[in-house]
């Protein structure tokens, strides 16, 4: 049986330029018609140290960036002696013959080693051997047999078409590095039928922003923050095409705060970030609650607590979003799953801002956020709901902007409207927007004036809830055991329970939740009524999301798989924890 | 922008009940706040006032515009933020000294850079007023206000040297018992081309009872032949003193004679216009660089849906480009 998937590990120091030449084959195989997931490795240095990319391509959908790779592409030693032995059987290490030495006695039976003198051959094209990397990668596209008219257009990607004499020598080292593989002993046989049509390859980062494109945002305030920092890059790349202000700001209190500005004068308005910057942003983002304003904070995870590992993946901050700012507001939390998600969620989310004026949270991780994956449709045509205005029914003269109203939304003024000048307050207010914190707080009628407020903002969750995508099953009906997880885990949880059935025959099916919150109690609840035994899979110690579910339904999960290493799920320890529960 | 009928100040009044200690000087920048915007014949709905959190702050809930009171600190990054989505407001921006040069001291830096065309206006009374009397940023070392167990242990900023060297294009300082003046300064703020800072000396009768009005007033130092009081406030003006940068070449002269009057204290306290600088690009500017259609259709007004609520950006062209550009 031929495989139907394939997957190159590149590695090498910071600076040698590991992650675009992954970045190039993800695009190669993105174009050769793969359905292709990439996950970087990497540290927080710019130079040195050990960074490795996983491209992973198959002829059917993926779920995760796979185990181990059947070509590993070494830029210096170190990547050898940390890699060689995961290369699998008949497959093949690329290196430099002249600098770095593999030790047979750690490498499977039946790998190729692919040694090219790769400084050397780049030499000939450019002095300073700046294209070793791509003599690399073209040697890694002739082991997979792929077509190279991919290889120039790929760089044209890259380069643009300003530079045509760098892709036409990029094109020319990869060549000689194609050409050294014919004398190697050429292609792998691994018997892959390229289908040749091109797919659509982004970050899930990438998505949020095409996802806030589309839906009309015009703002973007953001402080520098691994991993959310390249949603800042591509909305300042492009961003003002669209007619969007991307502010670089001093910090994630100026970040947030200027969101809920720009919100408050009318403009779809947006801000990202990781935990760190998120604890700087809670007491604006309660602000912007309080004073009922629109808002879509983006939140990409790292491992935390504190600094953290900044480069590495984490569902640790759920807790966080949660709780964050004082006092109870209304909020809702969407956990895009997959970057058709981070698109589709994101847009929602700015619609849900306006709907209910108050602060959306959209929470993906480092995995999903910086990791390319390819997404076979993307439905450009999203609906934009802006919300009750106040100018398009009611009279200047009997305008409140805080009336206390069954739905909890009041109707809704830009300043700029002649007529409805009011204040926002973040202390609290009557209807007016007229304070009642100071001299008549405590007073017997605004005590009620208080609650009756605080119960309109509050009583927005109820239509968050009706308008945010509930639970879903995916898999068997009657399985033995249900996985339970959110955000990013969805795909090694499906890969595992493909990989379980198949091999154990065993059932197993997944509950996700696209919604974090509000809770959708009323369908888990009816989907939890069938489960047999429950795994909840999440990526961080405590299971803040098990103890969420367990708050608002009270159910508890038998068994609990939290990952709090830095590392993402991989299908193939969910699958040992299945059988081990099930056991 | 302007209106061509008579604007009263009393059209910038709202009836919102007032819950000042009698005597505070922020009635004085109250006033003179819709006394500068009725001269300046601005129409309420076109104006957004952002305050932080403090006396300061309540005043724009007397004030007949659209307005936010923000957090503590945060009033300047909230504006830029309104005035970024639309540069077609007017836009005021009110702190304490607590709130603006502590708390929100980072920002105050940081609004230099940008030059965002905008009045900061600080009120400045060297106490943190209403949580009863701590030394704020601006209380100078050795004082010994009436609620400190003991003389102030830091030294205090110097809000102007501070806005100079952070890059406001415009700084005065007010004081907020000369109405006249000070509607002036306000009105030479609000209409500077770029990033204006306003600091108003501004008596807090109940918990500064060292720099009181009649501290400000040389009440306590007569003429010794004509028994009048000799005022430690004087203005700049009055003095031939001239703030403006007439070309780049002056920059450095302007900001060091600004410089050198912002350290006098004391005995001699100059209010007035420190520096003027109109050479300097606004950030709306630097946007239209980017975003050419960027003044006339800003980010707050732009359409962003059709009738049914389609969307109108089309995002086909830039993922066929994003992915698929070498194709």
């Amino acid at each position: 049986m031929s495989k139907r998937d394939l997957a190159l590990r590149v590695g090498g120091a910071a600076g040698d330029g590991v992650s675009s030449t992954a970045e190039s084959f993800a695009k190669i195989s993105a174009r050769s018609g793969l359905h292709t997931w990439t996950y970087s490795s990497y540290q927080s240095v710019i130079r040195g140290g050990h960074v490795w990319t996983q491209v992973r391509g198959g002829l059917d959908p993926l779920l995760s960036h796979g185990d181990d790779p059947d070509v590993v592409l070494c830029l210096n030693q170190q990547t050898m002696d940390v890699h060689q032995a995961d290369v699998l059987e008949g497959g093949a290490i690329i290196y430099d013959v002249d600098s770095v030495k593999p030790d047979p006695t750690k490498i499977r039976k039946n790998v190729r080693l692919i040694g090219i003198s790769l400084r050397k051959k780049a030499q000939t094209l450019s002095p300073n051997a700046l294209m070793r990397n791509t003599v690399a990668l073209g040697a890694a596209v002739a082991l997979f047999a792929m077509d190279f008219r991919h290889v120039e257009s790929a760089f044209k990607d890259i380069w643009g078409d300003k530079k045509p004499e760098i892709v036409q020598q990029n094109v020319a080292a990869a060549r000689l590095g194609g050409d050294a593989v014919k004398d190697l002993g050429g292609p792998l046989p691994l018997g892959l039928a390229y289908p040749n049509q091109a797919k659509y390859l982004m970050t899930g980062n990438e998505a949020v922003c095409l996802g806030a494109l589309a839906a009309g945002v015009k703002f973007l305030a953001q402080y520098p923050m691994t991993p959310a920092s390249s949603i800042l890059h591509w909305m300042a790349s492009h961003g003002p095409k669209y007619g969007v202000v991307v502010k670089q700001v001093e910090d994630e209190l100026a970040a947030m705060n200027m969101a809920v500005g720009a919100g408050f004068a009318g403009v779809r308005s947006m801000t990202a970030t990781s935990g760190g910057g998120f604890c700087l942003m809670v007491e604006a983002i309660g602000q912007a609650g309080m004073t009922e304003t629109p808002l879509v904070a983006v939140l990409v995870q790292r491992s935390g607590p504190s600094t953290g590992l900044p480069t590495k993946t984490e569902q640790g901050d759920l807790n966080l979003a949660l709780g964050a700012g004082q006092g109870d507001w209304p909020r809702a939390i969407l956990a895009p799953r997959h970057p058709e998600e981070c698109f589709s969620l994101t847009a929602k989310a700015f619609n849900l801002a306006e709907i209910y004026q108050t602060p959306i949270i959209v929470i993906s991780d480092l995995y999903l956020g910086e990791g390319y994956r390819t997404v076979d449709k993307l439905d450009f045509n999203v609906p934009i709901v802006r919300g009750m205005m106040a100018a398009d029914g009611g009279t200047a003269k009997d305008f409140k902007r805080y009336e206390i109203t069954e739905s909890g939304v009041s109707p809704r003024a830009l300043p700029g409207t002649k007529g409805y000048q009011f204040i926002g307050a973040t202390d609290e207010h009557m209807e007016s927007g007229e304070l009642i914190s100071d001299v008549l707080a405590g007073l017997p009628e605004f005590v009620e004036e208080r609650r009756k407020m605080h119960e309109k903002r509050m009583r927005k969750l109820d239509g968050l809830r009706k308008d945010s995508p509930p639970p879903e099953m995916w898999g068997s009906r009657n399985a033995d055991l249900t996985l339970i997880n959110w955000g990013s885990t969805w795909g090694a949880a499906h890969e595992a329970i493909l990989q379980v059935e198949e091999k154990e025959g065993m059932k197993v099916n997944s509950l996700e939740f696209p919604t974090i919150f509000p809770f959708h109690v009323d369908e888990a609840q009816k989907l939890l009524r069938g489960v047999k035994q429950s795994l909840a899979v999440e990526g961080n110690y405590t299971g803040q999301f098990a103890r969420l579910l367990r708050a608002e339904t009270g159910y508890k999960p038998d068994h609990f798989y939290g990952r709090y290493d830095g590392e993402p799920f991989a299908s193939r320890d969910i699958a040992d924890k299945i059988l081990e529960v099930v056991a | 922008m302007a209106l061509e009928q008579v604007v009263k100040p009393s059209d910038f009044a709202t009836e919102v009940h007032n819950d000042w200690c009698p005597g505070c000087g922020d009635f004085g920048i109250l006033r003179t706040i819709q006394m500068a915007l009725a001269e300046l014949r601005m129409e309420p709905h076109r104006v957004t006032i952002v305050s932080g959190i403090g006396c300061s702050a309540k005043t724009i809930h007397y004030v007949k515009t659209y307005g936010v009171h923000t957090l503590h600190g945060r009033a300047l990054p909230y504006a830029a933020g309104v005035k970024l989505a639309n540069p077609q407001l007017k836009v005021l921006c009110l702190s304490g000294d607590g709130d603006g040069l502590g708390i929100g001291g980072g920002h105050f830096v940081n609004a230099g850079r940008r030059n965002l065309d905008m009045l900061y206006v600080i009120h400045d009374n060297g106490v943190y007023g209403l949580t009863k009397g701590q030394a704020s940023p601006t209380l100078k070392l050795g004082v010994q206000t009436k609620s400190l167990a003991h003389p102030n242990i830091n030294d205090a900023v110097n809000p102007i040297w501070l806005a100079l060297a952070a890059g406001a294009t415009w700084v005065g300082r007010g004081y907020s018992y000369d109405i006249k003046h000070l509607v002036s300064l306000l009105k030479q703020g609000i209409e500077h081309k770029g990033y204006a800072f306003l600091d108003v000396l501004q008596p807090c009768p109940t918990y500064n009872d060292i720099n009181t009005k009649e501290w400000y007033g040389g009440e306590d130092r007569k003429d010794a032949n004509s028994g009048r009081p000799l005022p430690r406030v004087y203005k700049l003006e009055d003095e031939g003193f001239d703030p403006v940068v007439h070309e780049p070449l002056e920059i450095e002269k302007k900001a060091t004679q600004a410089l050198e009057k912002a350290l006098e204290w004391g005995d001699r306290i100059p209010i007035g216009v420190f520096f003027k600088n109109e050479h300097v690009p606004t950030f709306e500017e630097r946007i239209l660089q980017r975003v050419p259609t960027y003044m006339d259709n800003p980010p707050a007004l732009q359409s962003i849906a059709g009738p049914n609520g389609e969307p109108r950006t089309d995002l086909t062209r830039l993922v066929q480009r994003m992915t698929f550009k070498g194709e």
